[in-house]
């Protein structure tokens, strides 16, 4: 029973975020409005930035900001170990990524609008019918 | 449809747990992740750039090539918007979704609006400016700072910001932004030394070179607020509006 508690503990943030990853996926595909489609696609997108933020993880270790690192020159002697502050690299790379998504999430709304002028829905099935008329 | 669908998640779902079985375990501190590169960005950020967030000297200094790009991703974002729904002319004939007119303004709504959007605007500028020393940077300063412009055009209208704020002035700080980063870069390269390597400024600006990149990065962060508020006013203005600039929501 332990073992199996370690187990879940130790592998369900990989889990959570392959749920919201498998919803965003299943409402991309299956979707007929292309609003919801694009709701997908940002569920999706929050699943990849919760991996990588949980990927920086550390046990025992703080933000990714030096302690008392404004004191200029005295904290270049001290000596920092990895070990206490969690990895920046993934929190940088989300960061963009969450920035970036805005700007991707607006072209998509402004083809969504530009779809709807033209075809008076943005329902997949009636968009299709209606350019084959 | 929608069995297919489900059939094709169900598929990448167990193709993917059973991948997650031989990932690390979450929060060990020996991960792959964790052991190669990150080591050395956590224990030389003060000594090489005098920066204690690890965030924004890897963001603005070690990995720089990457966020200018991903400012002018959101430049390019914001530009393909304009050209997509941007109206210059409004057909007043073929207007799909018409909106409600609003007719009387709400008086509590736009009075708690004043109180708050100057407050708002200075915690942006606070959270770009000491984004060395505290959780902030670039892009969340932009994006409170665009979030205020965002709120007032939506308890006033969109035509009381962009009276204030012109469409042309929006689209010249997203520019300016961008050159702002490219800019630092530039000089650097025509200082004798690599694009974006903010060592060069030392001598410009007569200070130490572990200085110089903590300045250098102030200046790209800047860039990157800057570029970052227009773009985020403008995907506002834009959607809101349906291209036409007019009323907004």
């Amino acid at each position: 029973m332990d073992d199996l508690l370690v187990f879940i503990i130790s592998k369900y943030n990989y889990w959570i975020s392959l749920i919201l990853m498998l919803t965003g996926l299943y409402g991309m595909i299956s979707k007929n409005n292309l609003l919801k489609k694009v709701i997908g696609m940002s569920i999706f997108q929050t699943a990849i930035i919760l991996f990588y933020v949980s990927i920086g993880a550390k046990k025992n270790a703080t933000i990714p900001i030096v302690e008392h690192g404004h004191n200029g020159h005295d904290a270049a002697h001290a000596v920092i170990h990895a070990a206490d502050y969690v990895n920046p690299l993934p929190h940088v790379l989300m960061l963009t990524a969450i920035v970036v998504g805005v700007a991707t999430l607006g072209v998509a709304l402004a083809l969504i609008q530009k779809i709807n002028q033209v075809h008076d829905t943005i329902e997949e099935d009636e968009i299709l019918r209606s350019m084959e008329e | 449809m929608k069995s297919i669908a489900f059939l094709i998640t169900l598929a990448a779902g167990i193709l993917m747990l059973a991948a997650s079985l031989d990932f690390p375990d979450w929060s060990a501190p020996t991960t792959p992740a964790s052991t190669h590169l990150s080591p050395h960005y956590i224990e030389k950020s003060i000594e090489e750039t005098s920066v204690p967030n690890l965030v924004t000297s890897v963001l603005a200094d070690y990995r720089g090539y990457d966020t200018m790009f991903e400012t002018v991703v959101i430049f390019c974002g914001g530009i393909t918007v304009l050209t997509l729904i941007r109206r210059t002319f409004i057909r007043k004939d073929k207007y799909i979704n018409p909106r409600p007119v609003r007719e009387d303004s709400d008086i509590i709504l736009q009075s708690a609006v004043r109180i708050l959007v100057p407050l708002i605007q200075v915690f942006a500028l606070y959270v770009v400016a000491h984004g060395h020393h505290s959780p902030g940077g670039g892009f969340q300063g932009g994006v409170i700072l665009g979030a205020s412009f965002i709120l007032l055009s939506i308890a006033y209208d969109l035509k009381f910001v962009l009276k204030r704020l012109k469409e042309n002035s929006i689209l010249f700080f997203s520019i300016l932004g961008v050159t702002i980063y490219a800019g630092i870069g530039l000089v650097s390269l025509f200082l004798g030394q690599n694009f974006l390597a903010y060592a060069a400024w030392a001598e410009l600006l007569g200070i130490t070179e572990v200085e110089a990149h903590s300045h250098g990065m102030l200046g790209v962060e800047i860039g990157v607020a800057i570029t970052v508020t227009a773009i985020m006013l403008s995907l506002y203005a834009d959607l809101s509006s349906g291209g036409d600039l007019d009323e907004g929501l």
